[in-house]
């Protein structure tokens, strides 16, 4: 068991950076970059975290890190901490979004409180992922809509008073239904083994549920989480959201935190109510194909690179609730491996669409042509990570697709047939975007455009070479996700199943 | 052996590797240089595996690293050294090489020529993979790659709209085809839990009938899509958007032949389902015949080449499904061979005509072109199966053992051997003989031929298309092709030996099928450039195939993806949520007075919300 200092420290840096960002508020340079030397204290601890977790905590269920201090026993609160592989990931993605947010979306109107609003997202969004309580969980949860909201509101686009209200409509809902849930799985739990109140994962994976319970619990949290991934039919406020936050918030919403809805099926879904898992995995496997496949057709007529990516990620995101929902230990790991994956690339391809914006290009696909001509560095990151959500081998998207797509096979035979026809998909809306903004004659007003700059390229590089080396030495991050997926997955499979 | 064979594969990918980081501080020809020295050293690297595996003749794996391994499901890195991935190995590094020589006359003074040179050395190192594989998720690799190396090639003229569609068009249609290579894989690892094919092929007794039928059929669509097949053939011949070099590297060695391979590397598997195999073979002799047909009425010559690729290919499906695989590999070999030299015979035409590729404005040529005429009349004489050159051997090994398996499809098959002579006839006839018809392409000045780079690996192709049919001869250690392979094949259905007598008048047929188009070509194009009634609009337009799935699938989807779009996203689902949520503001308008529509009052509501349910909480509790 490591020392609970790291996760303790991966919270309270950026928490207590967004302080010291507003202390210097005077110097928009000075609090920019307090914001940066956070992220990168951030992205160094979340390394080290994940060198040196080690799955194998006796009794500690793949665990480590842990600390538990309750804070309030009549309400059940508590300060919980704990990292196993399937969080260890996104914490690291975590760090990651932001800092690259932070460097190759730079936004100076207001800066000062801008990056503090980045850090206060940073610092709760790892709230959510190094918890282990339930109630924690949830508060984090709440707490991200603050900083979203502002960002939206004060540093959006032309739409942005509407798409925040959706956003946050769409969001709040969701979380009151999961509220509801949590308390009534609580109490249900306290009843049965009496004591205090406690919100505990631990304590409340052991309550004995009947199915048609479990069922009623299961929906009230996949609502909130079918919400975050998005899962079709609750996506509608992504494409909207997506056009009209500013550039480093688009990133980390559309790479981050759609991965704490599927990161909250897994983990509170089904590692909490597998005996809701026989009624709900049929409804959830469909509604991921549909996303997979709607999001596809959808993508091909998006309007805007920014709605595109919107689409493009529910397709991918569906994927990863395929994997997730596959009651097969092999389609989940790849599920975990897609959600840090999807959001490397997904980081990637935003960070270029605000390369483009940049340079006063709209986003309109219908504006965009031959940019490959005057921009060939640009056009072949893009290709790079247009390559890599394909699903292209020998890059970081193919294995979790891959490992998903063969494991829901062994167990939902039919399903991944359907989802595989997303593979296509993939390639039908890449292609036709690309073809779109990067082939054909270039208009005459955008052939002395200036490609990537020496600044802007090294922003990317990490990424860029995290798409490769991903892809072709994946074993690094899997073999840390294999022990807390194979304990997760030895309660859930579906029955006659073995693998 | 293990450095042998890693060295074959990682030549290529570190010439591309070093163009990519060095690009912009080397010269054109230092690039160009670069890139055919990988691969001609990929060659001779080729080679000393070559023959070290002759001394011993035994399968070798070369494991390089775990790539991913997850709960039973485990995937090396790792290569498979036989008697089938060298033979493949060898003419795939040897063609290319020659290639990339021929590239570097014929791209001269192209402004991407780096990048050029960049995707021709990933192209020929994912082929490689591919082949190299020990196991289907690393020929998945290589699979993948030459599918994204020919999206870039094809569409290397990428502003040129057409261009662009077709390179789309290639990624798609072999996309469609990757289903295929998903499903075989899934079903493979979900009945036998392994993905390597010495273990695969060491546990096929677990596999049902039906199991193996559909593992069969999903490996043909991967080969209809990679190999250009029905129903997924009309990619091929738009691929010819791409320089005339590309044209010749994907039809000769490094991407339709992969479908092939891929068909004879799993034919352990072919072996157990004879229903899949009568359905590959049928493929095969359909898409032989059809896109025959097709050849015969088109007027560009490239697209007469990419047509009678796709029927050559066809010939070899149609091999396979018969189980003569020793037959296919022996087509395959002699087609690289005199396909690379007509696809770089007719670059040089090309290029001597300032880039018309129109065969109405040909004719002639014999003199201008002193060394691509020559080398061209070999390539056409081998494709149409004329003795002694390598078609005659290869096209009649496969009609020989058509004829003891199924009259049928020998038939077709014969039918198809008179109308390749035929074609390709008319594409010689109309080239270099007759009257110039040139001028205004030319602007009055002369064809000229090309310089040596182009020519020199016209002549070498020209001789290996001239006696590449004594490949199948007894030369080393006493092995024919066929045998020397035969290990690596799975169990081929017994055929009653055929008798000398019987051979040798079979092969008399061939030389009279051949003989009939070529006099056929000869007699009806000699004195004309274009004849409408031997043209016929419907063959010249492919069957009219493109517009089928344009009706059929293309516009229904776009139609159901406009409907997604606008109707079921903008009014049904968001104007739902907009219901709701208009629902709710009247209602609380009635309720609360103060309703604003701002979110902070609903944050307001949320913390009082919160606070009511602590408050509950602790009462309870308390």
């Amino acid at each position: 068991m490591h020392s609970s200092l790291w996760l303790s420290a991966l919270l309270f840096v950026p928490l207590v950076g967004a302080i010291v960002a507003q202390l210097v508020r005077r110097s928009d340079g000075r609090a920019y970059l307090v914001a940066v030397a956070c992220a990168t204290v951030e992205l160094a601890l979340s390394a080290v975290v994940a060198v040196l977790y080690n799955p194998g905590v006796a009794g500690a269920q793949g665990f480590d890190f842990a600390y538990r201090l309750v804070l309030s026993a009549p309400l059940g609160l508590a300060y919980d901490v704990a990292v196993d592989g399937i969080s260890l990931w996104l914490v690291v993605l975590t760090a990651l979004t932001a800092l690259i947010a932070l460097l190759a979306a730079r936004d100076r109107r207001n800066e000062a409180s801008y990056v503090t609003w980045q850090l206060v997202l940073m610092g709760v969004t790892m709230g959510c992922f190094v918890t282990h309580d339930l109630l924690a969980f949830f508060i984090f949860f709440e707490l991200i809509l603050i900083p979203c909201y502002f960002m939206m509101t004060q540093w959006g686009g032309e739409g942005r008073q509407a798409a925040a209200m959706k956003f946050f409509l769409y969001t709040f809902t969701g979380s009151a239904f999961m509220l509801i849930a949590l308390i009534f799985l609580a109490i249900t739990h306290q009843h049965q083994v009496g004591g205090p109140l406690t919100f505990a994962y631990g304590a409340l994976a052991q309550t004995a549920l009947s199915s048609s319970t479990a069922t009623w619990i299961f929906i009230g949290m996949a609502v909130a989480f079918a919400v975050k991934a998005p899962l079709w039919p609750l996506h509608t406020w992504s494409p909207s959201t997506y056009a009209e936050a500013p550039a480093a918030t688009g990133i980390i919403l559309a790479a981050l935190l759609s991965k704490l809805g599927s990161y909250g099926l897994l983990r509170f879904c089904v590692g909490l109510l597998p005996s809701a898992l026989p009624t709900m995995r049929p409804i959830l496997l469909t509604l991921a194909v549909v996303s997979i496949l709607y999001g596809s057709l959808v993508a091909c007529t998006a309007k805007d690179l920014r709605r595109f990516i919107a689409y493009s990620s529910l397709a991918q995101m569906g994927f990863v609730t395929l994997g997730v929902m596959s009651g097969s230990r092999i389609g989940t790991e790849g599920a975990v491996l897609l959600m840090l994956n999807h959001g490397i690339i997904t980081i990637g391809v935003f960070v270029l669409v605000g390369y483009l914006e940049r340079r006063q290009l709209s986003g309109r696909v219908a504006a965009l042509r031959g940019l490959q001509k005057p921009m060939p560095v640009l056009a072949g990151l893009f290709t790079l990570f247009m390559l890599a959500t394909m699903g292209l081998p020998g890059l970081n998207g193919f294995v979790s697709e891959y490992l998903i797509l063969i494991g829901t096979f062994g167990t939902h035979a039919w399903w991944a047939l359907a989802a595989t026809l997303g593979v296509v998909g993939s390639a039908v809306y890449w292609l036709w975007v690309y073809q779109r903004a990067f082939h054909g004659p270039v208009a005459p007003e955008n052939a002395t455009l200036t490609d990537v700059t020496t600044a802007e390229r090294l922003a990317l590089l990490p990424i860029a070479a995290l798409v490769i080396v991903l892809g072709v030495l994946p074993q690094t991050v899997l073999h840390r996700i294999d022990p807390a997926v194979s304990i997760l997955s030895t309660h859930v499979a579906p029955s006659g199943v073995s693998k | 052996m293990a450095h042998a064979a890693f060295l074959i594969a990682l030549l290529p990918l570190l010439g591309a590797v070093l163009i990519l980081l060095n690009g912009r501080t080397m010269s054109d020809k230092a690039t160009g240089t670069l890139a055919t020295a990988a691969v001609t050293g990929s060659f001779a690297a080729t080679v000393w595996a070559f023959v070290l595996y002759l001394n011993h003749e035994v399968t070798s794996t070369v494991h390089l690293f775990t790539w991913f391994s997850v709960g039973g499901l485990n995937v090396p890195a790792a290569f498979q050294v036989d008697a089938l991935s060298l033979t493949m190995c060898l003419f795939i590094t040897g063609i290319s090489a020659l290639i990339h020589l021929y590239s570097m006359g014929y791209m001269a003074g192209d402004t991407d020529y780096r990048k050029f040179f960049l995707y021709l050395n990933l192209f020929v190192f994912s082929m490689l993979l591919l082949v190299l594989a020990n196991n289907l998720v690393v020929t998945f690799v290589g699979w993948e790659g030459v599918g994204v190396c020919s999206y870039w090639l094809v569409s290397y003229y990428f502003d040129r709209e057409s261009a662009a569609s077709a390179g789309k068009k290639a990624f798609l249609y072999n996309r469609v085809g990757d289903l295929g290579l998903l499903a075989a894989m899934f079903l493979l690892y979900t009945h036998l839990h392994t993905l390597t094919y010495t273990t695969i092929f060491a546990s096929l007794s677990q596999l049902s009938g039906t199991t193996a039928t559909l593992i069969v059929l999903s490996l043909l669509l991967a080969a209809a899509g990679k190999s250009a097949q029905i129903p997924l053939f009309n990619w091929l011949p738009d691929a010819m958007e791409g320089p005339t070099p590309v044209s010749a590297l994907i039809h000769a060695a490094t991407m339709v032949t992969a479908g092939v391979f891929l068909l004879v590397r799993m034919s352990p598997v072919l072996a157990l389902s004879s229903d899949g195999r009568s359905v590959i073979a049928i493929v095969g002799a359909l898409t032989a015949f059809v896109t025959a047909t097709i050849a015969t009425s088109q007027k560009d010559i490239k697209k007469v080449l990419a047509f009678s690729t796709v029927s050559q290919i066809g010939y070899m499906v149609l091999a396979v499904g018969v189980g003569a695989y020793g037959a296919a590999i022996f087509l395959m070999v002699a087609h690289a061979f005199f396909k690379a030299l007509l696809f770089l015979g007719s670059g040089s035409v090309i290029h001597a005509l300032n880039g018309e590729q129109d065969l109405r404005k040909m004719g002639g040529l014999r003199k201008y072109l002193p060394l691509t005429f020559p080398t061209f009349l070999i390539g056409w004489l081998a494709i149409s199966g004329v003795p002694p050159f390598a078609g005659f051997w290869a096209k009649g090994a496969i009609l020989t053992s058509l004829y003891a398996h199924n009259k049928v499809l020998y038939a077709l098959a014969l039918l198809t051997a008179v109308l390749t002579a035929y074609y390709m006839t008319r594409l010689f006839v109309l080239t270099f003989r007759g009257e110039e018809r040139f001028a205004d392409v030319m602007d009055g000045a002369a064809p000229h031929e090309s310089p040596l780079v182009m020519t020199a690996p016209l002549v070498i192709l020209g001789v290996l298309a001239a006696v590449g049919g004594a490949l199948d001869l007894p030369w080393l250690h006493a092995h024919t092709l066929e045998t020397f392979l035969a290990p690596t094949f799975g169990a081929v259905p017994a055929v009653a030996a055929q008798s000398s007598g019987l051979q040798i008048t079979l092969a008399g047929v061939d030389v009279i099928a051949a003989l009939i188009g070529l006099g056929a070509g000869v007699v009806l194009w000699r004195q004309r450039s274009s004849a409408p009634s031997l043209e016929p609009s419907f063959l010249e337009n492919v069957w009219y195939w493109d517009e089928g799935y344009d009706r059929v699938i293309g516009r229904p989807l776009t139609g159901l993806a406009a409907i997604s779009g606008s109707v079921v996203e903008e009014t049904i689902i968001d104007g739902g949520v907009r219901g709701v949520v208009t629902g709710v503001q009247r209602l609380s308008r009635e309720v609360r007075k103060v309703q604003t529509g701002f979110v902070r009052h609903y944050a307001l509501a949320m913390v009082l919300g919160l606070a009511f349910i602590v408050l509950y909480l602790v009462a309870r509790v308390g």
